[in-house]
């Protein structure tokens, strides 16, 4: 299972196109397919934010940042960068 | 020991082999955050426990006594919550200095891990990664009932079998299962052979290597020593680089495997969990919180609520707690009182104006303690805490605080001491330091008395508008200066602070709960014990100190100086308590603690201040409002308690061209000085307490009170 999109060029392009779970919208799911950031995707991992996992946006606070998501079937708190990390399958 | 087992009860569907009873174990409570662990533990122990020291780090160590049948007794350690193996926060790290270190005084004996049923998947992967360790080990299951109300339904039998350890489903709310929990552990555990991540085949070599190098029981945990050698704390320099070599040979890249074990653990679980666990209602059922969340977590409302409940709190430390202090220093006034009747001598004022003294200065803030840790322990406990720092984040995340901040930052309005205890509940090291280094800038109720004082002083009582007092502007400009003083530190020291750990905020949102009070009971109390026992000693030592140095002189100056203040009396003609308090001042310049106020005369002439404002800066360091108290003796005024004999003395207070000393230029610099100095000796004790060191506490002094010394300097110039 490829985790990290390794090339960096790559990375710039996909980051563009792909959706993450930053763009989601109250209630919106997704499939998770990557995380890009490789340490923060350690901590993510352990929380369950696995790729194949689906995920849905869930509330923002009242100042937009941070958000929480449903994934694993319980409730998580990220921030909007820390959410970023997170793509999304097209 | 010849004691007769209980059979397993019928709920526990695991026979034991061989069940012979052990001396008294050492358990280790391990689990997720959230888990139900520290409600277990506290049914376990009861008020058995105590606090100690992890080294090196800030994260307190809670251990207690379990009595697990009539004759075995069994110690039970609380480790800190925690998702994985692999520690994302220093206090994390003690886990596996424990764990990794067989050598170790508190290596466990058996493992209690503690999961929450209606969140199994996440739980397990804790519990797989200790499995794999190969340490004894019981599984808790906790909150089958909120697992039920989800519609999860977990076959404990089977996933027993799946797990190969036993599986205990307790209820930490209520208690049940505890029992057969006990009952268990009483019992010789086995391992689990069951083996859920097997080490992968090109690196077993280099793992088996560091396996026998270090003579370790198990490729697991041989494969930990290859991830993290450079954060155990036990290992040599030599053993460092005797791994950090084989690490760089077999191209083992730390980050890479983590992910992938992870991935591969979650796999497995969740094959695991397809034969014992069964949900029947597919969607998320966190309505009622959700529901809920819409008002706490609203634009308008949520903001409005949060600074009621912070209105509620403050007022709590501020106004309630005053009571029950009045109370404690009454009491300790008349035990002082009391002893003086019984007997007389320098021991008996050592006794009493030293220690008892000291004594009461510590026991003074345990009202504050309590009632500030009740709010939190009850806000922690049903989950508000979290929607806290959901609202604050972004803010607060500006400044380098974290939205947890808030809380202490508004407590120590009332007094930093608890403030500081409270950032307890931030987890990032880096947002804790900040808070801890910035809440003392806050202003305080004990710098209260000083600022009406001296504002009472120079500035005039006029009043804008008809209503607008110029002196309650001036104190609140004070607050405002404070609070600005301490955002713009902590925005300073993000930028100075340098930290190998990543700060997310990525956590839990957990569901909102009902308190349990024994907790709540149970963390004051630990509060209490733990500011008396840890941080009381520091302050009764600095206060035996100051007492020493303002009633003891060199040679016999302070009996010369009773003589003379006596013999002048008679042509002063004054009442009986403006006489006491003439002689009371003579004897106060004589001391120690008046040569060392003219010792820093030259170092505080720039800010305006003589050797009896010095006096009253070593004097107040017990705490801020003795500075009233020290300036009335010195400028002899019998009746110190009220303000406004106080001010008529102060402004007679001529210098030495005959002008009056406290000119405006004078009593602002004083005021400024008061708002940044870390003048209290307390808040110096709790920093160390909570720091674990001096190296904080001493940082924190030199800073406030140059940044006190600066700005004193500046307004005196800009004044005078």
């Amino acid at each position: 299972m490829q985790l990290f999109i390794k090339s960096l060029n790559k990375k710039r392009k996909v980051q563009q196109e792909q959706k993450s779970v930053r763009d989601l919208k109250i209630g919106e799911k997704g499939v998770i397919c990557c995380l890009t950031d490789p340490e923060m995707s350690l901590k993510l991992l352990e929380m369950g934010c696995i790729p194949g996992e689906e995920v849905k946006l869930n509330s923002r606070a009242p100042l937009g940042d941070p958000i929480t998501i449903i994934v694993n079937d319980y409730t998580l708190s990220l921030r909007l960068d820390e959410a970023a990390t997170i793509k999304l399958k097209a | 020991m010849s004691e007769v087992l209980a059979p397993a009860p019928a709920s526990v569907p695991y026979s034991i082999s061989g069940s012979t009873p052990r001396k008294a174990a050492k358990i280790a409570l391990i689990g997720n955050p959230n888990s139900g662990k520290s409600s277990l533990f506290n049914h376990l122990t009861g008020l058995n426990q105590k606090v100690g020291n992890f080294p090196g780090v800030t994260v307190d160590k809670k251990t207690g006594v379990s009595q697990l049948t009539p004759n075995l007794k069994a110690q039970v350690i609380d480790l800190p919550g925690t998702y994985s193996l692999y520690p994302k926060s220093l206090d994390e790290k003690v886990i596996i200095d424990l764990l990794h270190d067989k050598k170790s005084s508190s290596y466990p004996d058996v493992l209690i891990i503690t999961a929450d049923a209606s969140n199994l998947k996440r739980n397990l992967l804790l519990f797989t990664q200790l499995a794999d360790l190969k340490i004894p080990a019981v599984l808790a299951l906790n909150m089958m009932d909120v697992a039920e109300k989800h519609g999860i339904k977990i076959d404990v039998a089977e996933l027993q079998q799946a797990l190969g350890v036993p599986v205990i489903p307790v209820n930490a709310r209520t208690g049940s299962g505890l029992a057969a929990l006990k009952i268990l552990l009483s019992q010789e555990l086995e391992v689990s052979e069951t083996t859920f991540f097997p080490i992968p085949e090109n690196l077993l070599v280099m793992v088996r290597q560091i396996r026998y190098y270090f003579e370790l029981s198990n490729d697991y945990l041989a494969w930990h020593y290859a991830h993290q050698y450079h954060k155990l704390s036990f290992l040599s320099e030599d053993d460092k680089a005797y791994i950090g070599e084989l690490v760089k040979k077999y191209d083992f890249h730390s980050n890479a495997q983590q992910a992938s074990e992870t991935v591969d653990r979650y796999t497995r679980i969740n094959g695991l969990l397809l034969d014992a666990m069964r949900v029947t209602k597919a969607e998320n059922n966190e309505q009622f919180s959700n529901k809920l969340d819409q008002i706490l977590t609203h634009k308008i409302f949520g903001y409005l609520i949060f600074f009621g409940v912070l209105f509620m709190m403050f007022q709590a430390i501020f106004a309630w707690a005053a009571y029950p202090m009045d109370l404690i220093d009454q009491g300790v006034a008349t035990i002082n009182a009391w002893v003086h009747t019984q007997a007389d001598g320098p021991l008996i004022d050592l006794l009493t104006d030293g220690v008892l003294a000291g004594l009461g200065g510590v026991l003074i803030f345990i009202p504050q303690i309590a009632l500030l840790f009740a709010f939190i322990a009850v806000l922690e406990e049903t989950g508000y805490m979290a929607r806290v720092t959901f609202l604050m984040d972004k803010i607060m995340r500006k400044f380098g605080l974290n939205g947890k901040s808030v809380v202490p930052l508004i407590s120590g309005v009332a007094c930093a001491v608890p403030a500081i205890m409270a950032t307890r509940t931030i987890d990032s090291w880096k947002d804790r330091m900040i808070t801890i280094f910035v809440t003392p800038l806050m202003s305080c109720s004990a710098r209260l008395p000083i600022y009406t004082v001296m504002i009472a002083l120079v500035v005039p009582e006029t009043y804008f508008l008809g209503f607008l007092s110029l002196q309650g502007l001036v104190l609140m400009g004070l607050y405002l200066i404070g609070f600005l003083a301490a955002i713009f530190s902590a925005a300073l020291l993000k930028w100075v602070l340098k930290t190998k750990e990543r700060s997310y905020f990525i956590m839990e949102f957990p569901t909102y709960k009902m308190p349990r009070w024994k907790n709540v009971g149970l963390t004051i109390v630990e509060k209490v014990k733990a500011f008396v026992f840890q941080a009381g000693k520091v302050i009764l030592a600095i206060s035996v100190i100051l007492w020493v140095l303002s009633s003891y002189g060199p040679g016999n100056a302070m009996q010369q100086a009773e003589e003379r203040a006596t013999s002048e009396l008679t042509s002063l003609h004054l009442n009986d308590a403006d006489a006491e308090a003439h002689i009371a001042g003579q004897k106060l310049e004589a001391s120690y603690a008046g040569q060392f106020g003219k010792f820093i005369e030259p170092a505080i002439r720039p800010l305006g201040y003589d050797w009896k404002v010095g006096i009253a800066l070593l004097t107040s360091f017990a705490a801020r409002e003795v500075f009233v108290g020290t300036i009335s003796t010195i400028y002899s005024v019998g009746d110190s308690e009220n303000i406004s004999t106080v001010k008529e003395k102060l402004m007679a207070e001529k210098d030495e061209f005959g002008q009056p000393f406290f000119t405006p230029a004078r009593a602002f610099s004083l005021l400024i000085f008061y708002v940044f100095a870390m003048q209290c000796m307390s808040t110096v004790a709790v920093v160390y307490r909570e720091t674990k060191g001096w190296k904080w506490p001493i940082l924190q002094m030199l800073y406030m009170t140059g940044l006190a010394y600066a700005s004193a300097f500046v307004v005196f110039r800009l004044f005078s």
